[in-house]
């Protein structure tokens, strides 16, 4: 059997999957429920400066995207950080990290961008014993708009100077949760870095407007016949979060900062996934809130029975393996060879790969009067849009050609070396080998 | 006393009247709307699709369907009426199992084809609920064209020369519109008198003149029509039905299996229709099924279907005899009546085995016999005889492919004329046509 546990920043939990920052972790109730359900941690929603709680909107606080069968595919947000009394959390946090001591307690904090204010809240979070704080510069909604959340992790000098007060101010490890909403992760999460951060988590949700409603020309959700764009995340998100993940993973700047990975984890294969981007623990939130904590069963056995059939011992033996395969376009071997190939016996006959083909793409597969769908090779560029359309798994597949093979498409014979963009005769900038 | 399902001969009321409502409510309900979503969602929008090749009327049901998913049953309703103005029976009745079902992709993939009739249904019954008939009458062209049967080909007819702007006149023998959709098929496929709803909102349309009563042959005379019409579309249907060839065959007791369906159809009290304890009919077809089921239905206590070859022969798909077997009913292959034994009334039916060779049937010599009360006969029908100068094709009306008959200026379509199988769906498809055809004719 695999052995799920993890030590993150010296936090161990007996697995990689912790809830996020978020409803499901705004008390003491669910946060108990989530851990008898076997979650290895949580990050207790975010937590603000003391004075007068937080007041949300009293309409609808959620807008959601489907696929087929009402499938929940993305959701967005406009809830606040937790509107509970400061010292009500603080109580909770403790009892329940005193009754859990084996699960990963972190604690997400908002407060201004003033050191005093940050200076006032550590040691009470310390205080608790919790294992850890996230640093919330990511929600895109409501606390932005007061100068907080992303509107901090949107400037990098921000990030580092918080940071920079946590850590002086607290023994306690410092996670910076980034915002994706700005142009290149790679920035903020270096002046994490430069602040003192211990690692990074990401990402936050997605500034964004689910649907708008065609009667009352309402974004959803809609307060009253008005909406404010809402934090997206779910499984709509995973590409955008993993994309960002590996960014910073492979960035020489920040590789090997630790990171916790957040973004429409839904499945075990989803964290996994993270994992090998270079991630040590994974954050659920909308798998959870759609079908609740027992999720995280599917998600730890899926994930045991991997490693076990791939002979993985442990999370570290397979994270961050993705890493060095994740490079520039321009790095790409262009002499790598495709064709798509068609399986005639699971080929069902929809016509997809057909159509979009024909319509959309580059007229490389054929259509019989008895619907016998073949791939044209001297077309076939290898897009794979084919391969992605066909409703049926594995019908289609792309084979490559083999070394000495004449690419019919090209006239050209496969070559046996990497070859790449900075070497091709196409590209001014590229030096020709003497 | 009460009648019970053990009460010998024929006899009324062996079911009570809250038995007889379940037993003909409406087979396959309505979905609701969420269901149609789940079901639409399951459409995979093939290009060029199996399905609309399947379908005799070709319909565009990827579209339909994916008018569904996005929340515009109506939309989709257009859709099929477009192609079947009698869209929402054809939802009802016709063997999708071997028609799009059976073509859906979905079926190679998985075994389980999106469920296109019910889908179907859930577009059409949501326009017609609210009443809207998307379809206008053309200019007037002035033309005339007489439409003989108001079956599901002569309604289809009449309905797309109307759309055109021609004057159609709409000649029915009987008290009511409809041709079998009225009288031919299982009420539960039916239910809530939805071909006579069905038939009012296509008559929306106007321009259509109906005159109830009129027979062609009996007083209508199709010399006189081509001479009156400027075109003549018949969809008479067949109106005879075969003989069965078996000594003792004319006892009381012996009845055709389609005045049956008709009786029960138009009856307003199923329990005071009379049933047999022991029925048996005789035939493998879409009636045979209807009249055996709704027989068992009625509370006889054995029905049993007689077909004179395999299964996988029988006009009725693999579907309706599983629905059958379902309903309590015994399938006997391989089995020819040869006998109706009974003083005046039949109470015995004497049958023989028989083998199938090259085509034709050899007795087998071993028989038994069945008791019965009353006989269904299912073995297919006949054109009634035509009028004269119609040329035939086997014994119905020879037609090209537009439905033009021997006759000039005669169209015919639906069961009576050659070609296409005998179901609902097809008739409409060669009403429409003829009529375009018609159309195209009196435009030039």
């Amino acid at each position: 059997m695999a052995d799920l546990t993890t030590d993150f920043l010296g936090i161990k939990s007996p697995n990689p999957f912790w809830l996020a920052s978020a409803p499901p972790t705004d008390k003491e109730y669910n946060v108990r429920r989530a851990f008898e359900a076997g979650w290895g941690g949580v990050v207790w929603k975010t937590l603000g400066s003391e004075g007068p709680p937080v007041v949300n909107v009293n309409g609808p606080r959620y807008g959601a995207i489907y696929g087929a069968d009402r499938r929940l595919l993305g959701l967005n947000n406009i809830e606040l950080i937790t509107d509970r009394p400061l010292e009500v959390n603080l109580r909770e946090i403790k009892t329940v990290k005193r009754d859990y001591p084996d699960r990963a307690m972190i604690v997400s904090l908002m407060v201004p961008c003033e050191e005093e204010a940050w200076k006032a809240i550590l040691p009470r979070v310390e205080d608790t014993g919790a294992d850890g704080i996230e640093l919330n510069f990511g929600c895109p909604h409501g606390m932005s708009e007061r100068g907080m959340g992303s509107a901090v992790g949107q400037v990098p000098e921000y990030i580092e100077m918080v940071t920079r007060w946590c850590k002086q101010h607290s023994r306690m490890p410092v996670i910076v949760k980034l915002t994706p909403n700005i142009t290149d992760v790679r920035y903020p999460a270096r002046a994490a870095k430069a602040g003192g951060a211990d690692a990074v988590s990401l990402i936050n949700t997605i500034s964004s407007i689910t649907s708008v409603n065609l009667d009352d020309f309402s974004p959803e959700p809609s307060i009253d016949g008005k909406g404010s764009h809402g934090g997206y995340c779910g499984p709509a998100v995973k590409p955008i979060a993993m994309n960002m993940v590996a960014e910073i993973a492979r960035d020489p700047e920040t590789h090997g900062l630790p990171i916790s990975g957040i973004g429409g984890i839904t499945t075990w294969r989803d964290a996994a996934e993270f994992i090998s981007l270079g991630c040590g623990t994974v954050q659920v939130c909308t798998a959870a809130m759609t079908y609740g904590f027992k999720v995280v069963e599917e998600m730890k056995s899926g994930l045991s029975q991997w490693m076990d059939e791939k002979g993985y011992a442990r999370i570290d033996d397979f994270m961050g393996r993705a890493v060095p395969n994740v490079t520039d376009w321009q790095y790409l071997n262009l002499n790598y060879v495709t064709k798509a190939r068609i399986d005639q016996d699971s080929c069902i006959k929809c016509g997809r790969c057909y159509v979009a083909c024909e319509d959309t793409s580059h007229q490389a597969i054929s259509m019989s009067p008895d619907r016998v769908f073949e791939v044209i090779d001297e077309e076939c560029v290898a897009c794979n849009l084919c391969v992605n359309v066909c409703p049926v798994e594995d019908c289609i597949t792309m084979e490559k050609m083999q070394v000495g093979q004449v690419d019919p498409r090209t006239g050209k014979t496969v070559e046996p070396d990497y070859a790449n963009w900075t070497m091709h005769p196409n590209n001014p900038s590229s030096q020709a080998a003497e | 006393m009460a009648s019970t399902p053990w009460t010998p001969g024929i006899t009324a009321g062996r079911l009570s009247q809250e038995e007889i409502k379940q037993n003909f409510s409406d087979i396959d309900p309505l979905f609701e709307p969420h269901e149609a979503a789940v079901a639409a969602d399951r459409c995979y929008f093939c290009y060029d699709a199996p399905c609309i090749t399947a379908c005799p009327t070709a319909i565009d049901i990827p579209l339909f369907i994916r008018q569904i998913q996005t929340g515009t049953p109506e939309a989709a309703a257009k859709t099929i009426l477009d192609q079947n103005i009698l869209g929402g029976m054809c939802a009802r009745v016709c063997p999708t199992e071997t028609l799009c079902e059976e073509a859906c992709v979905r079926e190679a993939a998985e075994g389980k084809p999106v469920e296109i009739g019910r889908l179907q249904r859930y577009a059409t019954d949501t326009l017609m609920a609210a009443s809207v008939h998307p379809f206008e009458r053309g200019p007037e062209t002035g033309k005339t064209i007489a439409v003989v049967g108001a079956g599901p080909a002569g309604l289809a007819c009449a309905h797309r020369l109307a759309m055109r702007g021609h004057s159609v006149t709409l000649f029915e023998a009987k008290e009511k519109l409809g041709g079998l959709n009225e009288y031919g098929i299982a009420a539960y496929k039916t239910a809530g008198g939805f071909a006579e709803r069905e038939v009012d909102w296509l008559l929306q349309i106007g321009g259509i003149t109906v005159e109830y009563g009129r027979k062609l042959g009996s007083g209508l005379e199709l010399g006189t029509l081509t001479s009156e019409y400027d075109a003549v579309f018949l969809g008479v249907g067949l109106g005879a039905v075969n003989a069965l060839r078996a000594e003792g065959e004319d006892k009381d007791g012996v009845q055709d299996a389609v005045a049956f369906i008709a009786d029960l159809r138009q009856s307003d009290d199923l329990t005071k229709l009379p049933i047999g304890r022991n029925v048996i009919v005789i035939g493998g077809g879409m009636t045979a099924v209807d009249a055996a089921v709704q027989s068992k239905l009625l509370g006889a206590e054995n029905v049993t279907i007689a077909y004179r070859r395999g299964r996988d022969r029988m006009g009725a798909s693999g579907h309706e005899q599983d629905h059958a077997t379902s309903a309590g009913v015994r399938l006997l292959t391989h089995v020819v009546l040869r006998q109706v034994i009974g003083n005046g009334a039949v109470r015995e039916a004497e049958f023989e085995y028989v083998t199938e060779t090259d085509g034709g049937l050899a007795g087998t010599g071993e028989t038994f016999r069945l008791p019965a009360d009353q006989i269904f006969k299912a073995i297919g029908q006949t054109l009634e005889a035509g009028p004269e100068g119609l040329t035939l094709q086997g014994n119905k009306i020879a037609v090209d492919e537009n439905g033009r008959t021997s006759i000039d200026g005669v169209w015919a379509g639906g069961d009576c004329a050659a070609g296409g199988d005998d179901l609902t769906v097809t008739a409409v498809a060669e009403g429409r046509d003829a009529a375009e055809d018609i159309h195209r004719a009196l435009s030039q």
